[in-house]
């Protein structure tokens, strides 16, 4: 049942976001206050396999969990159904991973 | 409470409009009341449908005042506005003339949900056995009474949206055959409220318990379906 595993996807990738923004804005809050530097932030995060495991798995989620919504949202206003929409998630999912993947990797490689 | 109630009625089919009628003010009046006054006194042609008049037989719908309501037991003193109403038919369903609708698309939904029961036992066999308390009968309780009048399905924006979401009546209906322990057909009726039109759809935004006549809530009942559905996906049952 496609529809129900795109449900379960849904649910799972936002229970995996929700503590992981969470730490995502404090460590902004946390980085701006500190007044680290570019150069000082790379230095922790450069090598990390912490930090390209919680980045990553953040990307992953957001990808998955940013498909499916954006999927739903124009079946819902614009009737788009079958493989155009299918089309539609599979680019948006994987556009995202593809920005995050990147950003992941220029952090920590 | 005497006076005259300026009441516009939708009159014609989808490309119909609005004509406004001067009924007068009753005390105790229903809005059912002022549909047939219009029809007895001023428009003999006016199409709408009634049978019970007493909130049974759910086939009394309309949108007043923009809301869906059972228009048998809608007072008019809670719904006028200064002495406006506007009476249209239901929301979601297409117009046959005036204030009917056509029913089947709801219909279908509920048998495309499998809203039948599938009994498991014969007349020869002993009653079930099922405590008034279980969790399962209270499931069932909490959903049972519903008479079938279309409301909540107007104001689902879900099936606006979407023409194939099976809605809120529908779903309710499965919910409750879920929760019957008699019911033979419970996995084929997962996975028929597990699909593409199914129980996945609905937002949680429960303007459908919001006027329900009856004050159920279908919106914990597709809840309920959608912990049933996520459940059997990860035991790999759908
Ligand atoms: S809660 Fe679900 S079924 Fe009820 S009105 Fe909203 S989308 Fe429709
Ligand atoms: S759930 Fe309530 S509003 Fe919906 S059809 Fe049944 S009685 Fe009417
Ligand atoms: S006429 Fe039967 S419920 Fe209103």
């Amino acid at each position: 049942m496609r529809a129900a595993h795109l449900f379960l996807a849904q649910r799972i990738s936002a229970i995996i976001l929700a503590p992981l923004v969470l730490v995502h804005l404090g460590l902004i809050v946390y980085a701006m206050r500190g007044g680290l530097s570019a150069a000082e932030i790379l230095a922790r995060t450069q090598g990390s396999a912490l930090w390209a495991a919680f980045y990553g798995l953040f990307v992953v989620a957001a990808a998955v969990h940013a498909a499916i919504g954006v999927r739903t949202m124009i079946a819902e206003s614009f009737g788009w159904r079958g493989r155009m929409l299918d089309g539609l998630t599979l680019a948006v999912g994987l556009g995202l991973f593809g920005l995050g993947a990147r950003a992941v990797a220029a952090v920590v490689l | 409470m005497d006076g005259t109630l300026r009441v516009r009625i939708w009159k014609g089919g989808a490309d119909g409009a609005l004509r406004t009628f001067e009924v007068p003010h009753r005390a105790n009046q229903t809005v059912l009341d002022v549909v047939t006054w219009v029809q007895r006194n001023r428009d003999p042609a006016l199409a709408y449908r009634f049978a019970c008049r007493v909130g049974m037989c759910g086939s009394c719908a309309m949108t007043v005042n923009g809301v869906p309501r059972w228009t048998c037991r809608t007072h008019v003193s809670r719904v006028v506005r200064g002495d406006a109403l506007t009476i249209e038919p239901l929301r979601n369903l297409p117009v046959i003339k005036d204030l009917a609708c056509d029913m089947t698309p709801f219909f279908e939904k509920w048998q495309a949900a499998h809203g039948r029961f599938v009994p498991t036992a014969g007349r020869t066999d002993p009653p079930v056995r099922m405590a008034p308390d279980s969790p399962h009968r209270r499931a069932v309780d909490a959903g049972i009474e519903c008479i079938n009048c279309a409301v909540c399905h107007a104001a689902c924006d879900v099936v606006a949206w979407n023409p194939d979401y099976l809605g809120p009546a529908a779903l309710n209906r499965a919910w409750t055959l879920h929760n019957d322990i008699r019911d033979g057909a419970r996995a084929a009726r997962l996975r028929a409220v597990a699909g593409d039109g199914g129980c996945t759809n609905c937002h949680s935004h429960q303007a459908c318990m919001q006027v329900c006549p009856k004050a159920l809530n279908p919106t914990a009942a597709i809840a309920g379906l959608k912990r049933a559905v996520a459940g059997a996906v990860l035991r790999g049952r759908l």
